[in-house]
């Protein structure tokens, strides 16, 4: 049974055998670190497997001639031909001529992101409606499934931290909440529509963070911005007062930033890593008992791995959200 | 660093403005939907919905002590109405029996009263009785004096007779 499954599993890595996209020379060592790379970085396609890919569509903006090209990464076809100007490298597009570009295009972390969006919209609509229809009646179905969740938020993250004013912030809250965690939970199917390391992008993770801050500034009181620029300190400390509390004000969402960022794509990595331990071990193929072997460690590390990803996926939601909400709580707080 | 192995690329680190923007919006607008479809109603149904509970444990606890009051109350009258009944039977009782007491004695008295009448009746008769007899046996005598005197005259038999026959008379009358 054992030994049917490893070999199972090391006939599906033999389809799955263009994950190693930098076929390396001839006796050469396989490096995994460039997979692992290319796999955790946003991509213009959707890979499948094989040559098997999802196209997107590409918008791509010419900064030097200002011109706007739009067209499905189809045209591509996987980096085998050149458009406009502009190839396909590892998933990726990049100019040809070297010219500056800025890449709109709907890649796969846009998808995941739009698909978890609609996903979310008409979940959470459906439940409101359950909850206007079924007033006053005890949750049912996908309703009671999500309240707990919602109560959770409302009443550990934002009720402590906000006090009489978190319905104000509770929506942000509950959106920023269940966004890490729908999205995080589907970077860890590995194929479509999963697959996308969308909050181990630091460009996501910049834009939530920025929307902590922006919130965070926006709503605080006479006390907070006393705080920073009119600390209870003697006043000839308050030029490096105010640069302390300036930082501050730019670190916490950037601590938020990092750790999101870093603690997905941490986890990315190490499951990748350990899939990779197949390929190192196995040398490309060449070495099937070594591959078997690859497998055999690998297999239950990656399982006990994906199962502490799950654990973190939420975790790391919580910990985005219960932040968020503290910086915005310390920033509405009236005088202590 | 396996950030920069790639001939120190910092594509990693580095934020890429498409994505920016594209997140910018997406997360903008799903917020902004989010807010007004879902979690805004969501958060006052939930709300309402605990103040309605709140309310019906409320009414309950309040509707059961007043339950409990007026049980307190039924028992309270209850007990009332029966120390009165008892109260009332206690009267009664003592009623009853001063009235047996009293027409015992009424009785008595009057029984007392009928039967002196009655000796006093008796005495009267027996005197009347007494006095009449007295005044026959005089009448009598004085009769027998009357006709003994008359035959005194004729002969001794005579006499004699008479007074046998006088005798006779009286015993047979």
């Amino acid at each position: 049974m054992c030994r049917s499954f490893i070999a199972f599993f090391v006939s599906i890595l033999f389809i799955n055998i263009s994950f190693a996209a930098d076929a390396p020379a001839e006796g050469e060592p396989y490096n995994p670190s460039a997979d692992i790379m290319h796999h955790i970085a946003d991509a213009n396609e959707f890979h499948v497997f094989g040559d098997i890919s999802i196209p997107l569509p590409v918008i791509l903006y010419n900064q030097e001639s200002g011109d706007f090209d739009m067209f499905m990464s189809s045209k591509f076809e996987h980096g085998a031909k050149e458009v406009n100007g502009y190839v396909l490298d590892h998933g990726q597009v990049v100019s040809a001529s070297g010219h500056k570009f800025i890449d709109f295009s709907i890649t796969k972390n846009v998808f995941t992101m739009l698909f978890a969006s609609i996903l979310m919209f008409i979940l959470f609509v459906s439940i409101a409606k359950a909850y206007r229809e079924r007033e006053g009646k005890a949750p049912k179905g996908v309703q009671s499934f999500f309240e707990p969740l919602i109560l959770f938020v409302r009443d550990e993250i934002a009720v402590p931290n906000l006090g009489h004013r978190a319905d104000r912030f509770l929506p942000y809250l509950l959106t920023v909440f269940f966004f890490i965690w729908i999205v995080n939970m589907m970077g860890l199917i590995p194929i479509f529509p999963g697959s996308a390391n969308v909050t181990g992008n630091i460009a996501v993770t910049l834009v939530l963070a920025f929307f902590t801050m922006l919130i965070t500034n926006l709503s605080g009181n006479k006390y907070y911005w006393k705080h920073i620029f009119a600390p209870e300190v003697p006043f000839w400390l308050w030029p490096i007062m105010v640069i302390v509390e300036m930082i501050g004000v730019i670190a916490k969402p950037f601590a938020l930033m990092i750790r999101l960022f870093a603690n997905i794509t941490a986890g990315h990595i190490i499951i990748l890593s350990l899939v990779s331990l197949i390929f190192v071990f196995g040398e490309l193929g060449k070495n099937m008992g070594g591959a078997a072997l690859g497998a055999g460690i690998a297999i239950p590390f990656v399982l006990f791995m994906n199962l502490i990803e799950l654990l973190v996926a939420f975790l790391q939601a919580f910990i985005f959200t219960i932040l968020s909400a503290v910086f915005i709580g310390l920033a509405v707080e009236e005088a202590h | 660093m396996i950030i920069l192995s790639e001939g120190g690329n910092l594509n990693l680190i580095t934020p890429d403005p498409g994505l920016v923007f594209w997140t910018f919006l997406i997360f903008g607008i799903l917020w902004f939907l989010l807010a007004k479809y879902a979690f805004k109603p969501i958060g006052k149904a939930l709300k309402d919905r605990e103040t309605a509970i709140q309310d019906a444990l409320d009414t309950a606890k309040k509707t059961r002590e007043e339950m409990a009051q007026l049980k307190a109350e039924n028992l309270e009258l209850l007990n009332q109405a029966k120390e009165e009944r008892n109260a009332i039977l206690k009267e009664a009782k003592e009623i009853k029996e001063e009235i047996i007491s009293e027409a015992k004695e009424k009785a008595k008295v009057e029984a007392n009263k009928i039967v002196e009448d009655a000796k006093r009746e008796i005495e009267n008769k027996k005197m009347a009785a007494i006095v009449d007899v007295k005044n026959e046996v005089g009448a009598m005598a004085v009769d027998i004096a009357e006709k003994i005197l008359h035959k005194e005259l004729d002969s001794k038999e005579a006499h004699q007779n008479l007074i046998k026959n006088l005798v006779n008379e009286i015993s047979m009358s």
